[in-house]
């Protein structure tokens, strides 16, 4: 098939599977359209069955890592590991918003950097939401102290967020390697959202008093817990002085914290297989093919005189708000498929900046990107009455600084580690 | 006398306060406004496609959560108001339920909801100067906390 049309058609298959993906329609199954685009490209000649076999061989052990990932959070909220957090921060803010707020960070950084960014978003989320409630404080800061952690503290471990492990995966680099590297940009871009968020709800945070009367009372975290997710991260440290693969050690934490729940009874074989959203694990690989693809037949080439092809400071910079851009265009997942393979061959620094960019930049609207947020808007177009102007002005005010002083955080650690 | 007293989490103590004794027929409000809501469903949104597995969806489970602890303040307010009050819990956009809800009250009580550390236009926050503007009726403005002394006044210009 002529290069320019299996473009066009590679093409067409992602806008469909974003449409799809965006609009969700009840009786389409989320993987059908990224699925059956894939096999109608291999099917027209547009990718040869090689280079899809190429492509989902190169995504699989990706996507079993993220399965895995998927099945330990779900373990965690089973084992009541979220519930424990918010009755921890209930009692360590002793009432005081701007004392919750801080916990609400260390949590959200916490728990998105070790379970990843959708356990902060799923399960997270509506724990803090209770515990501001409870406490009879303005959930408001809390709430979007989450969902801006959940993406711009995503920075720092390969298994934080699936942008991550995809480049991970393609830079070569180990997980500590990855994660010391990631270590400045983190801290520099929690640093942003601490001084925005607290300045912006500055009246929020110092209402009068909170009620703390409402403390719960939960056992805490089970040590068989603790356990599970110490083993897991130090597997992850270690793996690559013992030559295992990280996703090894992600398997054997999903398979010790699922065990012993479905010898007890309260997990089903079915919750588990729903807990790793098989669906969504297919509607990867399928969308990777769609990407090779176009990537194959001419996009991999526009992308490379896109990019920057230095690891300077200014190219780096420009290669994350490209980053950024990309993902507000069309969801952080296919920009980090079409950028990561072309920066991978520029270097470390270039990589590592496209994440800086995909996982910080979704932070400009509340949905991770524009076409999100408008289809969103128009389904509750009758039905105006949420202000959200709120959001997009705190997204303005952290995710320019966050990905500038992160970037310049990687630049400084790509130099001082190498 | 029908008099409505709109709550909000952090200075409902004091607009239960500020209730006349006299008052016979009270409604106690309270707005739960869907924004929240709206940024935590949309994050899930963001993930395309996953967040679908075992536990219940974020977004409603913050909107029951909301609801519960709405009615649970309101239930501790009538309780320190000490007689019989009717319970309104509205959604929506917080500054128009409060006006709508306030169409046949004689009083409306309320806290301010601005930066009260500097005195001046930022006291009044956003939503209480939208409801004193627009409210349809006679507005009790209460300090949630001692109202400020004379001396917080700066000195007249000469």
């Amino acid at each position: 098939m002529a290069e320019p049309l299996a473009l066009a058609l590679s093409l067409l298959a992602l806008v469909g599977t974003l449409a799809a993906a965006v609009r969700r329609p009840r009786w389409l199954p989320e993987a059908a359209v990224p699925a059956g685009g894939a096999a109608l490209l291999v099917a027209l000649g547009a990718i040869s069955l090689t280079g899809a076999r190429h492509a989902l061989a190169d995504l699989g052990p990706t996507v079993g890592f993220l399965a895995a990932l998927l099945v330990l959070a779900d373990g965690c909220r089973r084992e009541g590991v979220f519930a424990a957090i918010g009755v921890w921060m209930a009692a360590a803010s002793r009432g005081a918003a701007t004392r919750l707020l801080a916990l609400t960070f260390v949590a959200c950084a916490a728990v998105t950097a070790v379970l990843g960014l959708d356990a902060t978003v799923v399960l997270l989320t509506p724990v803090v939401f209770a515990t501001a409630a409870r406490l009879r404080a303005s959930p408001k800061p809390h709430v979007y102290a989450c969902t801006h952690l959940a993406n711009s503290a995503s920075l720092l471990l390969a298994v934080s967020n699936l942008t991550n492990l995809l480049a991970f995966r393609a830079s070569g680099l180990s997980f500590t390697r990855f994660a010391a590297l990631m270590a400045l940009p983190w801290l520099a871009v929690i640093a942003v959202e601490w001084i925005v968020l607290r300045r912006f709800f500055a009246i929020d945070l110092e209402r009068p008093h909170v009620d703390a009367r409402g403390v719960g009372d939960s056992p805490p975290i089970s040590r068989f817990v603790l356990a599970v997710l110490g083993l897991t991260l130090a597997g992850f440290v270690a793996s690559s002085a013992l030559g295992v693969a990280p996703v090894w050690f992600a398997t054997a934490g999903a398979v010790a914290i699922t065990l012993p729940a479905l010898t007890r009874g309260t997990a089903t074989t079915g919750s588990i297989v729903r807990a790793a959203e098989p669906g969504f694990l297919v509607f990867v690989l399928g969308l990777g093919v769609i990407v090779a693809t176009a990537s194959h037949n001419g996009l991999h080439s526009a992308v490379t005189s896109l990019l920057p092809g230095g690891g300077s400071l200014p190219d780096l910079l420009a290669i994350a708000a490209i980053g950024a851009v990309l993902a507000n265009l069309v969801n952080n997942l296919p920009a980090t498929l079409i950028l990561v393979p072309v920066a991978a061959t520029l270097g470390i620094g270039p990589v590592l900046a496209v994440l800086v960019g995909v996982n910080i930049g979704p932070n400009l609207s509340y949905t991770g990107s524009l076409a999100t947020l408008l289809w969103r808007r128009a389904l509750r177009a009758e039905n105006t009455d949420v202000e959200l102007g709120e959001f997009a002005r705190l997204g303005l005010l952290t995710v320019p600084a966050g990905i500038a002083l992160a970037t310049v955080a990687l630049w400084f650690a790509v130099r001082a580690w190498s | 006398m029908r008099v409505l007293v709109w709550l909000v989490a952090e200075t409902w103590e004091t607009a239960i306060a500020a209730v006349p004794e006299t008052a016979r027929d009270v409604t106690l409000l309270y707005v739960v406004a869907p924004d929240v809501e709206e940024v935590v469903g949309g994050a899930r949104a963001g993930l395309l496609g996953r967040g679908h597995g075992p536990a219940p969806p974020p977004e409603r489970s913050v909107a029951s959560i909301s609801e519960e602890a709405a009615l649970e303040l309101l239930e501790d307010a009538r309780r320190r108001l000490g007689r019989a009050a009717e319970l309104e819990l509205r959604r929506g956009r917080i500054e128009r339920e409060v006006v709508a809800a306030a169409a046949d009250a004689d009083l409306l009580v309320l806290a301010r909801d601005g930066d009260r550390s500097r005195l001046g236009p930022h006291s009044i926050g956003r939503q209480a100067r939208f409801v004193i503007d627009h409210a349809p009726c006679q507005v009790l403005l209460v300090w949630p906390d001692p109202p400020p002394s004379v001396a917080t006044i700066p000195p007249a210009p000469d």
